[in-house]
């Protein structure tokens, strides 16, 4: 329950900051994708399940509040999420080289795929320009991100099962 | 999972996979319904209306300015490494120029004011600022803070200093989606302003980067179009208002069939450092 408040509250401040603050200060007009690094961190550290809900509804907002066609995006950050559920039990999440790793995978199978998705059917076929002017630097800019989002919410949820775990042994 | 361990569970339990395919059918089903029908927009519209709009609105406030804020720390700090230089030098001169400079911007401002009340007087105009700009780097589409309540609707077309930005493709109560001229795959029925001929202006993300758009489909016959003309919206679009400023055509190609022209128009409007805009609430008339 607390870990789903959590998530919740991150999500939202991470959408209206992408969009308000990041769009504003962005850098070579490349902003961080930080709704996948949520995904993709709630993915590690609560698994599949979490990774399935924090994909859906973070894609969901982007729909709701920018696009016309509702659902796309929700998916799209919904299966990140799952895999990333997936990887769960490989990693260990003290250590932030491989889930940034994962992060930065994430980020750019996202773009690929929203790539293919929306421009390749319509005809654009520079992928290596598109790869290099906008997935790639996109990609760099939200591993930075995820350096400083990771930690923060792995020691949340680091918190809140301990918590969770106080709590179950003074019901017992 | 052991089936032992399964009986013990007595809450309903669903499995992730089972999961994952029932929201992906939603996602589907809910994508078929948003793009045939509309009946989906107007209750999702009013949900960030009143849960998300809000905060957008303060943090884009704050954000801008505190963008401004640094800008002038930037300037200031470069204004006074400049003085210090040159203070003994041209102390009489700068103030000259600074004061010649002030006018000449004052009567820019109010040549481009002029012209623009001009060209776009008769439509009845409301203004709005940007609170939201979209979260991917493959879109250039935007949230304004003006919705229905200001009597916005669907359609409408927006525009920014001399120039088109874009139209209205949703509304909620105190916010608007608007989708920008340059958006990729979007496309803008326009025409020469000169020779009246008309021609389809598309987005396009790869030549954005360049400051420039693509336009096609321009049939000059007589070759009159040149460089450096102005393209307007055209009288036979049915979403944008006749005779907006688009932008200037800043290079020409005869295409392979020898019959139609294509190449790049330069927009007017500076997408990139775009705040505030001009809703018209005229929409155009329909038979």
């Amino acid at each position: 329950m607390k870990k789903a408040i959590f998530a919740g509250i991150i999500l939202f401040c991470c959408y209206i900051l992408q969009t308000t603050l990041f769009a504003l200060f962005n850098i070579g007009g490349i902003r961080p994708n930080l709704l996948i690094i949520v995904t993709a961190s709630l993915g590690f550290l609560g698994g599949q399940k979490t990774g399935i809900y924090t994909g859906f509804f973070s894609g969901l907002l982007i729909d709701i509040c920018l696009r016309t066609v509702y659902g796309a995006n929700a998916l799209l950050y919904m299966y990140v999420g799952y895999s990333c559920g997936c990887l769960k039990k490989v990693l260990y999440p003290k250590d932030i080289k491989l889930p940034l790793l994962f992060i930065a995978g994430s980020d750019l199978a996202y773009n690929i795929l929203f790539y293919f998705l929306n421009f390749l059917f319509r005809g654009r076929f520079e992928f290596l320009y598109y790869f290099r002017h906008i997935i790639l630097p996109e990609v760099v800019y939200t591993s930075i991100m995820a350096c400083i989002l990771y930690p923060f919410i792995h020691f949340i949820m680091m918190r809140i099962e301990v918590s969770e775990k106080k709590g179950e042994q003074t019901i017992d | 999972m052991s089936p032992v361990l399964k009986r013990k569970r007595e809450k309903f339990h669903l499995p992730n996979k089972y999961l994952l395919f029932l929201l992906t059918l939603f996602c589907v089903g809910m994508m078929i319904l948003s793009f045939t029908t509309n009946f989906l927009a107007a209750p999702l519209n009013y949900i960030s209306s009143y849960l998300i709009v809000p905060f957008e609105k303060g943090l884009t406030s704050v954000g801008t300015y505190a963008l401004e804020k640094t800008k002038q720390l930037q300037e200031l700090s470069y204004v006074l490494k400049e003085n210090e230089q040159l203070k003994e030098q041209i102390n009489e001169l700068t103030i000259e120029n600074t004061l010649l400079q002030q006018e000449k911007y004052e009567l820019t401002k109010l040549r481009e004011l002029y012209e623009l009340d001009a060209e776009y007087e008769n439509y009845n105009k409301i203004g709005a600022h940007i609170i939201s700009r979209d979260s991917s780097n493959w879109y250039s589409s935007f949230v304004i803070d003006k919705g229905s309540d200001d009597g916005i609707k669907v359609n409408c077309n927006v525009i920014a200093g001399s120039g088109l930005v874009g139209r209205v493709v949703e509304v909620g109560p105190n916010h608007a989606k608007v989708i920008s001229i340059i958006s990729d795959g979007i496309n803008t029925s326009g025409m020469i302003l000169a020779s009246g001929d008309n021609l389809i202006v598309t987005g396009n993300l790869t030549t954005m980067a360049e400051g420039k758009i693509e336009y096609s489909q321009l049939i000059d016959s007589k070759n009159k179009v040149t460089v450096g003309d102005k393209i307007v919206t055209s009288n036979i679009s049915d979403q944008y208002l006749p005779g907006i400023l688009i932008g200037y055509i800043s290079s020409i190609a005869t295409d392979s069939n020898n019959l139609t022209k294509s190449g790049y128009v330069t927009p007017v409007v500076d997408f990139e450092h775009l705040n505030e805009v001009l809703v018209i609430k005229e929409l155009k008339q329909l038979p």
